[in-house]
């Protein structure tokens, strides 16, 4: 790890403020910024650290829409989120107990890693991402391989899902990381069908539209039974192919639904 | 069971100290003033280093001191300790195997410099800031490539072939001629997969100097540290043995990455000396991945040839052995005298051959690893058996039984230079198909098959080789070490006990099971007994720990000592009592003269041999201390039965282990609770090897699975509840203990049962897949599947 300066804001506006420096950073909970440190791969001047920050702690649920603010540890959002049964649980499968207890939801969608679960769930529901600055839309908000359309500076504060009729997500894991080497959320609101694919593609999540289509008329697993995934574009390494992970975002999808 | 002494599941009295925190690990010593190494490690896998320009780093904050091969030009080389003879009498290549690379680097993770600061973080900035002109070779990864010429790991060698080894080169022909003429061969292709030993503590030195009298230190997370003392100090540095001491504390797992003697324990020693300042090395983990002998990594082709009954007539198997970039420290016996020997396994092939070709790469040294060698003869014949059941439609069961070696048949002489002492293959089989429940199978495998799940059943047997052993014999094969075991067994005055071991203790339990032999031998407590092993200064030469050698060899050396120990306090006891040696009898703790109701207790007789006021001063000396040496006349040979279910998901790919049975003969069991977390152990790593775990290099020599995000080791949720029994004992015929040892087994034993159980799902599921190489995971087997 190379030095750098620490600073703790005591508010969301001193931390703001804070990172408009040069060579800032933010850091909530670390689960991805602090190995990084640790093998030397960024060299930030200052981190701003905001996980000690009561502004950025909590979950709401009122009129079938859950807020939780971006501080929130997925060990929170696995322990208190009632309404949506489908999202606490996805964030009590995150890792282990003790990423669980570090890591955070705005820090989760910020990095967009392409493997991670909550970008999922954030597609899928089509959830509204607050920042200091302005609400993105979730089909709005993920660019592409660790790319989001956050601007430099700009710190998400609170993410508000609206809580489907129905949602399942089925997590394959990558036998090592234990990230998803497929996840599949998918999300019924009315007749309207959400299918968020994540760890599958180069590109990160994205959501399969034909499956949506297919499911929006007919909710049930055989509904998808004559689609095929294609594997252009899918992530290849040394735990899965292309046409393996494209098999397995129609297995999952599969079982996604068979499970709302 | 018994309660105390031999045959009791005395709790493990150094899990105190593990489980509360207090061990004392080589990271937590800190000699004072000490400086810190970090060491500039390659990132290509071949390459030729044509200058390094260290001027911006030296001048750095805090660095004391940067070294680069040009300060070890006039130091020996790290040595291997056994040389193998090829098929045609010739010794095999011997590269040169610097501390830090001269000249050239050779695989990713070799060190080219090491830099020496106030602290670690400084060492590190200082590195970065070394320029290296390195010229990128060609790397030279796969082995069957290397062996076909082209890239030369080592340019004086003129070829990346180590040794071309046949076993027995005197019956190659007839093996020839009997799978040429045979009624049915069954060939198998396999790979056994290159591991990642991944100890819990990462691998720590440090060296340190007393000038006023010329003493090094080493303190080392090592298995065995007489052998690094000896290796280091009369190969490496010259430094003689009486002025370097070599510590190895509480270890933190080794599984045979921490045998051999590394680079960076010669580069702390000497840098202590050269500096005149302790220096201290702690391995990162992603270090250790890169630096750490690897294990197994074998490309095989084996052949068995049966009769139309089923009864097997030859063997014949192909193997490269892969090297790794240097030969590490006993990585020329692993596929050789550790391999070859084991192809009889536990059946009556009267032919054998064995070929490996050890081949050098740009990866990783390979060594012995958790079985060395036995896991890899064990995976190839039970995997090729299982093979010939199917192809022949019998069953796997019932192919073993038929050619078992049966228990009157022992001592068994194998076709492959063993003689077997003992054994009863047919009574650990019964064992397991009782405990397994294999009669419940199928209405499980209804179960599953409800759930769109394919169950199926792996059976396989092994027969390992522990404790190595004569060592008159192991040197005509190669070995340029003594395979013997000693220890000082020292009564204090008051009759407590403290026992040297040669052995070494990284999680083995030997504080708790050797006292649990002296006090049988005694009849007194355990808890009066102390075991003290791992420091040179004070425990008496020993090979140390590996090979499931600790109770077999070492124990038997204790055992001996303790006997010296006992006709001596005889004879105190019979001049106390007025009586004649031979008529003195040791019960629970006190000596009693045979037919009288004289007896005088064991805390006084001590007492009498330290205060020997009433002592036949005459006729024999004061003090209750003795040494013994013990040289094995055999290997013992453990042998069992497994049997392993799984469900496989055909959607995914996915294998999830329902049950693992385990039916072991380890001869005499000291502690069952003890040996049952041997076996456990060792399953959960077997399993590890046949699911998960596998070190990958890309064409360009880098370690794709570099890390724990792509490296997968087994975790406690991917395994079952094991059933483990040890109660078929057939007694080792020559130690005086009648051990085994029960440390390997379970990683040999279980790789074959686990695919073997994957591929039974999968052709019971009406998928004809006859082979799919470690590990399984769920890509490979989705794969299969699918065609």
């Amino acid at each position: 790890m190379y030095d750098f300066a620490l600073q703790r804001p005591q508010s969301l506006n001193e931390a703001i403020e804070a990172l408009s420096a040069e060579g800032a950073q933010a850091l909530a909970g670390g689960q991805t910024l602090i190995p990084t440190l640790k093998n030397r791969l960024a060299s930030p001047d200052v981190l701003v650290s905001i996980g000690g920050l009561s502004e950025l702690q909590g979950v709401s649920e009122t009129d079938g829409t859950v807020s939780i603010k971006a501080g929130t540890t997925h060990g929170v959002v696995a322990a208190t989120v009632e309404s949506y049964p489908a999202l606490a649980s996805l964030a009590g499968n995150i890792g282990d107990p003790a990423v669980r207890n570090r890591g955070t939801i705005g820090g989760s969608l910020a990095n967009n890693d392409p493997s991670a679960c909550y970008p999922a769930a954030a597609l899928a529901s089509n959830a509204s991402i607050t920042t200091n600055k302005r609400t993105i839309s979730a089909s709005d908000f993920f660019a592409g391989l660790f790319e989001t359309t956050l601007d430099e500076g700009e710190l998400i504060t609170q993410v508000d899902f609206p809580v489907p009729d129905a949602a399942n997500y089925q997590k394959f894991d990558q036998p090592a990381s234990r990230f998803a080497l497929v996840g599949v959320f998918v999300a019924k609101y009315g007749n309207d069908v959400r299918v968020a694919v994540t760890g599958a593609s180069e590109d990160g999540v994205f959501r399969w539209s034909e499956a949506e289509s297919a499911l929006a008329g007919n909710f049930s697993s055989s509904a998808i039974d004559g689609l095929e995934v294609d594997s252009e574009g899918m992530i290849e390494d040394i735990h899965g192919s292309k046409s393996y992970r494209a098999s397995l975002v129609k297995v999952m999808t599969k079982r996604a639904v068979a499970a709302c | 069971m018994s309660d105390k002494g031999i045959g009791a599941s005395s709790k493990r009295r150094e899990d105190v100290r593990f489980l509360s925190g207090n061990g004392k690990y080589t990271d937590d010593i800190n000699v004072r003033g000490q400086k810190y190494v970090y060491f500039l490690r390659s990132d290509v896998a071949h390459g030729k280093i044509n200058g390094i320009d260290t001027n911006k780093a030296a001048s750095m904050p805090g660095v004391v001191g940067i070294f680069t091969g040009a300060d070890f030009a006039e130091v020996g080389g790290l040595p291997c300790g056994w040389q193998v003879t090829d098929r045609f009498g010739e010794a095999m290549k011997e590269p040169a195997h610097p501390v830090l690379a001269q000249g050239k680097v050779r695989h990713v993770g070799d060190p080219i410099a090491a830099v020496v600061a106030d602290s670690l973080e400084q060492a590190r900035d200082a590195a970065e800031a070394i320029n290296v002109d390195m010229e990128e070779l060609p790397a030279v990864i796969d082995m069957k490539s290397a062996v076909a010429g082209g890239t030369l790991v080592h340019d004086e060698l003129e070829t990346n072939l180590c040794y071309d080894w046949g076993f027995v080169e005197e019956n190659k022909e007839a093996v020839d001629e009997a799978i040429k003429n045979a009624h049915h061969v069954t060939s198998l292709e396999l790979v056994n997969n290159r591991l990642i030993p991944n100890a819990m503590e990462p691998r720590v030195a440090i060296g340190d100097y007393d000038a006023s009298n010329d003493e090094s230190t080493l303190y080392t997370t090592s298995q065995n540290p007489h052998v690094i003392r000896l290796l280091m100090g009369a190969f490496v540095l010259q430094i003689p043995e009486h002025k370097l001491r070599v510590v190895a504390p509480d270890v933190g797992g080794g599984f045979g990455s921490k045998i051999f003697h590394y680079a960076e324990e010669a580069f702390c020693t000497l840098a202590a000396r050269k500096l005149k300042v302790p220096v201290k090395w702690t391995a990162s983990r992603s270090e250790a991945f890169i630096s750490d002998a690897h294990g197994r990594d074998h490309v095989t082709k084996i052949e068995l040839a049966l009769d139309e009954n089923g009864m097997f007539q030859a063997i014949r198997t192909d193997t490269y052995a892969n090297m790794g970039a240097y030969l590490s420290t006993f990585s020329t016996s692993v596929p050789t005298w550790l391999h070859g020997t084991l192809m009889a396994g536990n059946y009556k092939t009267p032919l054998i051959y064995v070929n490996v070709k050890a081949v050098f790469t740009n990866t990783v040294p390979v060594d012995a690893y958790r079985g060395a060698g036995r896991p890899e003869a064990t995976f190839q014949l039970e995997r090729v058996i299982d093979k010939a059941a199917r192809e022949l439609g019998m069953d796997p069961i019932e192919i073993r039984r038929k050619n078992f070696i049966q228990k009157d048949e022992f001592p068994y002489a194998t076709p492959v230079a063993l003689e077997y002492d003992t054994g009863d293959y047919v009574a650990t089989m019964d064992k397991l198909q009782e405990i397994a429940d294999l009669d419940g199978f199928e209405a499980r495998a209804s179960e599953s098959r409800k759930k769109g799940l394919l169950r199926g059943l792996g059976i396989n047997c092994y027969i390992e080789a522990c404790g190595i052993a004569p060592s008159n014999l192991v040197g005509m094969l190669g070995a340029r070490a003594g395979l013997y075991e000693s220890a000082t067994v020292r009564v204090n005055a008051t009759g407590s006990i403290t026992v040297m071991t040669g052995c070494h203790s990284h999680g083995q339990g030997h504080e708790t099971t050797f006292p649990q032999v002296i006090a049988d031998m005694i009849g007194i407590s355990e808890d009066q007994v102390h075991i003290q092993h791992g420091d040179t200064s004070n425990t008496p030469m020993g090979m140390g720990t590996y090979g499931s050698r600790s109770i077999a060899v070492g124990g038997a050396a204790m055992v001996r000592a303790t006997e010296k120990i006992i006709a001596k306090a005889k004879k105190i006891a019979a001049h106390l009592m007025e009586a004649s040696a031979e008529d003195i009898e040791l019960k629970d703790g006190s000596f009693s003269v045979v037919g009288t109701d004289k007896s005088v207790g064991w805390g006084d007789v001590c007492l009498t041999a330290y205060v020997p006021h009433n002592y036949p001063l005459d006729q024999l000396e004061p003090g209750l201390e003795e040494t013994a040496f013990y040289d094995p006349a055999n290997f013992t040979f453990p042998a069992g039965a497994y049997a392993c279910e799984v469900e496989v998901d055909p959607e995914t790919g996915k294998v999830d282990i329902c049950s693992f049975a385990a039916t072991d003969d380890f001869g005499n069991v000291i502690n069952p609770m003890v040996v049952d977390g041997q076996v456990h152990g060792g399953i959960a790593q077997g399993v590890g090897q046949a699911l998960r775990e596998h070190a990958v290099y890309n064409e360009d020599g880098q370690l794709v699975s570099g890390t724990y995000m792509d490296y997968s080791m087994p975790r406690a949720d991917d395994l079952p509840n094991f059933v483990v029994d040890h109660s078929c004992q057939t007694p080792c015929t020559h130690n005086p203990l009648g051990v085994k040892g029960c440390g390997e087994a379970g990683a040999i034993g279980s790789p074959p049962a686990v695919v073997n159980a994957v591929l039974d799902a999968l052709n019971k599921g009406g998928y004809n897949v006859s082979h799919i190489d470690m590990p399984l995971s769920p890509s490979r087997v989705w794969s299969a599947i699918n065609g």
